[in-house]
């Protein structure tokens, strides 16, 4: 086995033992490392495919800044353990027939999958330098709208935040 | 052997920087604690750690000693995974970021080239601004498991400054990746060269005053240290911890100290250039190293030959000769052309340092409200004003 394939391995059984673990703890602080531990993963697998700027992107913008506020808000509000209950019937009912069809579609389409033209190991030369020049060309439309909308969002957080009662 | 060598000379080499760079910034963050009550001492009119061993040299020693032999209490209440892991995340962090730095351009080694850094990236810069981004986590973690409302304030009080000031530390450098066109330290160093005036701390004067006031901030140094405040919140984030893990959060911020100066200097200094022009009329600068190494060497010799205790007066006049040793060695043709860019690069953080502990010795605390206007209100839109007048300065210089 090659040193890409083992770390590969290592890194998703973090990401899924992250995942795993965020939904078992009952503490909020403890949910929100390992949403932490999975977005890191998360990385390192981009940097294994070769997307360096993915990677770091990945991990200044999601295990950066927006962990740190969910870790803020959750300190900040002193938020104590969860309590327990039984399941509900709907999850029971609903949820788990659906997780079972979800998983087997999901499974049938990774097993029925084809190698694409940027398999993992294959050299992407200049992958920011390309990722730049699509994201100001073919899809600035897109990529300016949602800068808009983000725009949107942050006025309507200062609106509500100014609110006088 | 000679034939696993040669089948792994690549992991030989990677080892080899891997632990020169690990054990050289674990010695410069012991030092750099005496270095800093030292200069502070001085700055106070008083003398500073003198006693144990001559000028207090063995006093990090000393100390480091002490904080592994202590008690290590564990307080009732806390989360006790997460106050056992914060400590060791901050440390792990603070001298990650040393990998990515280039501490020097590609040299001959008993002629194999090896480029003086432990690990190349297209993205280091990138790479940089995510373990900072991550190292918030230690001290915030650290304050809410300690389970004690001083240490929940200083932990809070330190995430909100350093989400703040990130912002402004990283749009500070844009405007240097736009000079560039590249994330790479190593190529931004690159593009200093040929003399002290293309530095980017000129064209990007802005930019080094944001990026500099920033990362003070983000490294939680006065006078942005509100984390720590004693006189409202104890110690802050680090009242409930002990012994080595009190040490591994000191050791963390002098190590985040360290990253910040190989950053200032590597983007805005010219990082392991020389600051005179690369032309035969200045190639007397080579010999600089050995200079200060000779010149430092004699004058230890000098002053611990008068020394007034026994012990100082031999250990002194001993370190003083290895010093004019490394330095009369440093002219030595095969290891002059390598100690060129550490020498060069070492000297520059350490103007930065101490700088930085000078403004420690000099400035009062600022307030929680100024702390937050400043940095929003003020780094942040000078940032963005940075970004948009070099953009502004690129665009009209391209070639159409």
């Amino acid at each position: 086995m090659s040193v890409e394939t083992i770390l590969f391995f290592v890194l998703a059984a973090a990401a899924l033992g992250g995942a795993a673990n965020l939904i078992v703890q009952t503490h909020p602080i403890h949910s929100a490392l390992s949403l932490i531990v999975v977005m890191v993963a998360l990385a390192g697998i981009y940097l294994l495919l070769g997307a360096e700027l993915l990677a770091a992107v990945q991990i200044i913008v999601y295990a950066g800044a927006i962990m740190v506020l969910f870790v803020f808000i959750i300190m900040l509000l002193n938020a104590g353990k969860e309590e327990r209950t039984s399941i509900s019937r709907a999850a029971t009912w609903l949820g788990l027939p659906f997780a079972v069809v979800l998983t087997a579609v999901l499974g049938w389409r990774i097993a029925m999958a084809q190698p694409g033209p940027m398999a993992p190991g294959g050299e992407i030369p200049g992958t920011t330098r390309v990722l730049s020049q699509l994201l100001f060309t073919s899809y600035v439309f897109p990529f300016e709208m949602t800068s808009i909308l983000i725009l949107v969002a942050i006025l309507g957080a200062v609106v509500l935040a100014k609110r006088d009662f | 052997m000679s034939g696993f060598l040669a089948s792994h000379g690549e992991i030989l080499v990677s080892v080899v920087k891997v632990l020169v760079v690990f054990i050289g910034l674990l010695t410069v963050v012991a030092y750099l604690s005496w270095f800093e009550r030292k200069v502070v001492a001085h700055i106070q009119s008083r003398w500073g750690p003198e006693r144990v061993g001559p000028y207090g040299l063995i006093q990090p020693l000393a100390d480091g000693a002490k904080f592994l032999f202590k008690e290590d209490p564990t307080p009732e209440g806390v989360d006790r995974f997460v106050f056992f892991f914060a400590p060791f995340l901050a440390l792990a962090l603070a001298m990650t970021t040393i990998a990515v730095m280039p501490l020097g351009p590609r040299v001959e080694i008993f002629g194999h080239p090896v480029w003086l850094s432990v690990t190349e990236s297209d993205v280091s810069l990138l790479v940089v601004f995510a373990i900072t981004a991550l190292s918030v986590y230690g001290v915030s973690l650290g304050g809410w498991a300690s389970n004690n409302k001083y240490s929940l304030l200083g932990g809070l009080r330190s995430a909100a400054q350093m989400l703040s000031y990130e912002l402004a530390m990283t749009m500070s450098v844009v405007g240097i990746v736009l000079m560039t066109n590249t994330f790479s330290l190593r190529d931004i160093v690159e593009a200093q060269k040929h003399g002290a005036w293309n530095w980017f701390f000129i064209p990007q004067f802005f930019g080094f005053v944001c990026f500099f006031i920033s990362a003070v901030a983000e490294t939680n140094r006065t006078p942005f240290d509100l984390a720590e405040g004693e006189q409202e919140l104890v110690g802050g984030f680090h009242t409930e911890y002990a012994s080595f893990k009190f040490a591994m959060f000191f050791m963390a911020e002098y190590a985040a100290m360290v990253t910040v100066s190989f950053m200032v200097s590597v983007l805005f200094f010219g990082g392991y250039l020389s600051p005179f022009p690369d032309t035969p009329s200045f190639h007397w600068t080579f010999y600089l190293p050995t200079a200060g190494g000779v010149i430092g060497g004699v004058a230890l010799v000098w002053n611990g030959l008068r020394y007034h205790t026994p012990l100082g007066r031999k250990i002194l006049p001993v370190v003083g000769i290895v010093l004019a040793g490394v330095g009369a060695a440093c002219a030595l043709p095969a290891v002059m052309t390598v100690i060129q860019g550490p020498f060069w690069l070492a000297a520059k953080v350490f103007v930065i340092l101490f700088f930085y502990v000078w403004m420690r010795g000099t400035l009062p605390r600022i307030r929680y409200d100024q702390l937050m206007a400043f940095g929003w209100k003020f780094l942040l839109p000078l940032s963005l004003a940075n970004v948009l007048g070099t953009s502004l300065v690129v665009l009209l210089r391209a070639k159409p």
